[in-house]
């Protein structure tokens, strides 16, 4: 049997405020535990939450971003259960009146094609402690420095219908959300998480099929992976004529496995109700008015400038202006280098090669825009071949210089251009091959005469110490050798 | 001195007739040698409070005094006091020290206030007889002298008994469906809850955040006044509060009272009250009449449905205002627990008292799927429909006048085994918190040699206008200067 898959997505934000969204301590990541709670955090007896302005402002610059109507009357609710790294035993939400309403965002597929995901709602809430449960004997250790953080809890509708897409969906958010600079998009420690929602349905059916929610997905590569387990496992229960239970899953990564964390019968009645600590929250023209000023480019504004200014593809566009950071990173470093083309193969390859290698973000990288920006100009104007350039590049990484042309003068980089002595040296070559020589002038096709062409440069390389320019080289032996 | 009023102890105190500390040790030993038959504190901070007393002298000697330097009072135990144990009558806090000072009790240390100690409550606020505190019921000054042990009204019964029993001059008090009002009629003293969001909730253990009000208790008006200059205002770490100017509340309290015009609520004159009940309450209006004053009937029409709505809004709210009692970060905890299941359930079980147990269920009932717009929704719809008649009769009169209670202090235990009856105390008090207008309760006479509150409501923010009202009242009668024996 043909299937559809239909995906809906509820991602989790955190919010890159100063202070948590209802009282004054840091946000800050990574502190000793407990050391950011303070007592509201805590929940002592008769604290109070006080909302933060910015994380108004930031869901705000969100909503407009989605294309979202503002809502102008923001209630919260309290929803309702016990739980350890939850001090107040109720989450402080939004339910009835989210401060996003609906809006979209459109994604690119691999096929060139644009496909249109809207957004049901996105709302602001405060994020809960960790529960930890190993190094304490069998006891649960609580650390509430995360509790109080604000999200924004994105919520699709199912418009995605394959890993694909979802993952393209998630990118695009990551994206967003970065380079509005509402989010630091740091995954590895939890800024943004993934639910997923899957249902299966016989093709071209109009009814839905049961759904499972996986959670707590926190990489693109497990959010992809976690798809198509379950995409798998619902395939394989309604082939074998099973029904879908409606369940959360947990997906484990590292082991490609998924278990259920609880049924619909076992969920929680969460008991939601106003909060009647906090009064609805009145939000003006002047107000979104200040928000949308604050507005910087946004990836498929800065895509489209790419492509104009700097005469990239599409690809090559679409690749550089997603991430805030290296979005600025390329600008930079074509202020310096000119050569648009070549400084995007430059990122593309080298840069992100060695910023996976070694886990790094785009801010982390030793080496700066206007670095490689002098790297590009010396490559391209033949001081230094390829393979020095990769020296000089592998110098500015280590730290060991932070100046391309001295680099190069103290590694001898620099290309031999003089015509003179190169063509003593490809004279002194072709008389040690006379056999190759032959050959070659033997040759009608052209193909192949460029393809023999090559087993000259090898030689001629190791003669000039790696220094010769292989462009010039070229166009000596084609000289030489006659056509 | 004990039978002294805040206004004059302030004055003693600015001419050098009794010092802070004097005063302190005086109040001190009143409390040591009389409390044992009232109950009315949890805690006695002696140290403390002596500290602080030699600290107001200093600070007076100093030329910095403000009205309240060197004033003994006490704080209900719900107020939160930095490094003082805080309560709010319940086994669940029996241990708990904040590290953090209401700011109710901040603006009190601010001005000098010399905290004597933390009075007793009903148990999370929840009763209106004082018999639900985890820390023994509270005994009303007044019927003790026939042998009669009668309930101070709840939840502020400590700080209405202490202050009827003159072993404080004022206190503290706070009122979510008439917790001052109530025990202030029952023990003869007055006692003001001001306009919701017009004292800081920050720090004051919730019950019903929505209704919880903070406010004062002390013999007099002109006293209450000056417990409000000190407490009002807007606090940035409470949300709810509002932004708006305090007047110097005692500025206005000798405003004659000619062209005031009164309305009496009739739905507040029905069968439920006694006739002599009724009696000292309508004597009480004909005084204001004399003092230049118009009466006129008015309707509350949906006062009805008023205790209803309170009995679904104030548990819903304090289901969830209750949950961060855990036992996982602070306060009471279960012995051994096996896993979190049994640490939750024990801990609650144990540390919670029935009345709170019973409002927990019924506000978690209330909130559930299936069960939350016939119950919640429809409560918040009669909320509406309760407030708008506040402002209907607020178009037409300046207060409003009633009986703050259907009848004078009942003796302990008559009414715990029935919930409803009990609920029924604050039949006329608790409209007044669902509209969130502000209201006071003025001693305005004795049945059966129990005293008789009289309830003013004003619209919102009007307090001044109540103290007022109040004030000229006392300045014609003595009911609020009558001592029990």
């Amino acid at each position: 049997m043909q299937w559809d898959i239909v995906i809906g997505l509820e991602i989790h934000v955190q919010l890159a405020t100063q202070t948590k969204i209802f009282s004054g301590s840091s946000t800050a990541y990574g502190a000793e535990p407990n050391t950011q709670a303070n007592a509201v955090d805590l929940a002592m007896p008769g604290t109070l939450p006080v909302p933060n302005e910015q994380a108004f402002r930031y869901a705000i610059m969100f909503g407009l971003a989605v294309n979202a109507e503002i809502e102008r009357r923001s209630v919260f609710e309290r929803k309702n259960y016990f739980y350890p790294d939850l001090p107040k035993g109720y989450q402080t939400t939004q339910l009835e009146r989210p401060i996003v309403g609906p809006g979209h965002v459109d994604i690119d597929l691999a096929n060139g094609q644009t496909k249109r995901v809207r957004i049901h709602h996105a709302h602001l809430e405060e994020d809960a402690g960790k529960s930890l449960h190993e190094d304490f004997h069998g006891m649960t250790g609580v650390d509430l420095n995360r509790a109080g953080t604000p999200l924004i809890e994105v919520v699709t509708e199912p418009d995605m219908s394959n890993a694909e897409e979802a993952v393209a969906f998630a990118k695009k958010l990551h994206s967003l959300v970065t380079s509005l600079g509402i989010c630091d998009g740091d995954m590895s420690q939890g800024s943004m998480r993934f639910d997923v929602n899957i249902s299966l349905k016989p093709k071209g059916s109009d009814t839905l099929g049961t759904r499972t929610e996986t959670k707590n997905l926190n990489s693109f590569r497990f959010m992809e992976q976690a798809i198509a387990h379950e995409v798998e496992r619902q395939m394989d229960i309604l082939e074998d004529g099973g029904v879908i239970v409606q369940e959360t899953r947990l997906y484990n990564g590292d082991r490609d496995e998924s278990r259920s964390m609880r049924t619909k019968e076992e969920a929680n009645d969460y008991r939601y109700f106003p909060c009647p600590d906090l009064l609805p929250v009145e939000i003006d023209d002047a107000f979104i008015e200040h928000a949308r000023s604050r507005l910087p480019e946004l990836p498929d504004a800065r895509k489209a400038r790419f492509k104009e200014q700097y005469s990239l593809n599409d690809y090559d566009a679409g690749l550089l202006s997603g991430d805030a950071k290296l979005s600025a990173f390329f600008e930079e470093a074509v202020s310096h280098g000119k050569d648009a083309k070549l400084t995007a193969n430059w990122i593309q390859g080298e840069f992100s090669a060695r910023l996976n290698a070694e886990e790094k973000t785009v801010a982390e990288s030793p080496i700066t825009g206007a670095q490689l920006g002098d790297l590009i100009v010396r490559i391209a104007d033949n001081t230094v071949s390829s393979s020095g350039a990769k020296k000089v590049f592998e110098t500015l990484w280590n730290g060991e210089s932070d100046n391309v042309d001295a680099i190069i003068d103290a590694q001898g980089l620099k290309q031999v251009s003089d015509t003179g002595e190169l063509e003593k040296m490809v004279d002194e070559v072709l008389a040690g091959m006379p056999d190759q020589v032959a050959q070659y002038q033997g040759e009608d096709d052209p193909k192949k005469r460029k393809k023999m062409l090559g087993g000259f440069m090898g030689p001629l390389m190791k003669a000039s110490k790696g220094q010769g320019n292989p462009k010039l080289f070229n166009e000596i032996l084609v000289k030489k050798l006659g056509g | 001195m004990h039978n002294k009023s805040v206004a004059e102890l302030s004055r003693d105190l600015e001419s050098g007739k009794v010092s802070s500390v004097e005063l302190a040790q005086q109040f001190l030993d009143r409390i040591k040698q009389q409390d044992d038959q009232f109950n009315s504190f949890i805690s006695v901070t002696e140290d403390q409070a002596l500290a602080d007393a030699k600290a107001a002298d200093e600070q007076r000697a100093a030329g910095n005094a403000t009205p309240w330097t060197g004033i003994p009072f006490a704080h209900k135990d719900i107020f939160c006091t930095s490094g003082v144990r805080t309560t709010c009558g319940s086994r669940m806090l029996e241990n708990f020290v904040p590290p953090y000072n209401a700011t109710v009790t901040e603006n009190f240390r601010k001005a000098g206030a010399v905290c004597l100690g933390k009075t007793n409550m009903d148990e999370f606020a929840m009763g209106s007889s004082n018999e639900s505190s985890h820390f023994g019921p509270v005994t009303n000054p007044w019927g003790l002298s026939n042998g009669e042990k009668r309930v101070p009204g709840g939840s502020s019964g400590g700080s209405a008994a202490a202050v009827a029993a003159r072993l404080v001059p004022a206190a503290t008090a706070t009122d979510t469906g008439g917790s001052i009002r109530q025990p202030a009629a029952l023990c003869g003293i007055t006692g003001l809850k001001p306009t919701y969001g017009r004292v800081s909730r920050y720090g004051m253990i919730a019950f019903a955040s929505s209704l919880d009000q903070g406010g004062t208790m002390a013999r007099t008006a002109e006293d209450n006044a000056l417990m409000l200059n000190v407490m009002a205002g807007f606090d940035p770490k409470d949300s709810t509060s509002v932004d708006r100017a305090v007047p110097d509340y005692t500025a206005t309290l000798n405003e004659p009272l000619k062209g005031l015009r009164i309305g009496l609520p009739k739905e507040y004159f029905s069968d439920q009250l006694s006739p002599a009940m009724e009696e000292q309450v309508r004597a009480a209006v004909k005084e204001y009449e004399k003092l230049g004053a118009t009466v006129k009937e008015v309707s509350l029409p949906n006062a009805k449905l008023a205790i209803a709505a309170y009995y679904v809004i104030a548990p819903a709210e304090a289901s969830a205002n209750l949950s961060r009692f855990d036992g996982v970060r602070y306060g009471y905890r279960c012995e051994d627990p096996k896993d979190l299941m049994d640490l939750y359930t024990r801990t609650r079980a144990e540390g919670f008292g029935t009345e709170v147990k019973r409002r927990i269920l019924v506000g978690t009932y209330a909130l559930s799927a299936g069960y939350f717009d016939a119950y919640y929704l429809k409560a918040q719809k009669v909320r509406r429909l309760i407030q708008q008649d506040f402002i209907n009769a607020f178009k037409e009169v300046d207060v409003l006048m009633s009986p703050t209670t259907p009848s004078p202090a009942f003796a302990q235990g008559e009414k715990t085994s029935d919930p409803v009856t009990m609920y029924l105390e604050d039949i006329f008090t608790i409209a007044v918190n669902l509209a969130g207008v502000p209201a006071m309760s003025v001693p305005a006479g004795f049945v059966d040699g129990l005293p008789v509150g009289l309830q003013i409501i004003a619209n919102y923010f009007d307090e001044a206008r109540l103290l007022n009202a109040a004030h000229q009242f006392q300045q014609v009668t003595d009911w609020h200067q009558r001592e029990p024996q």
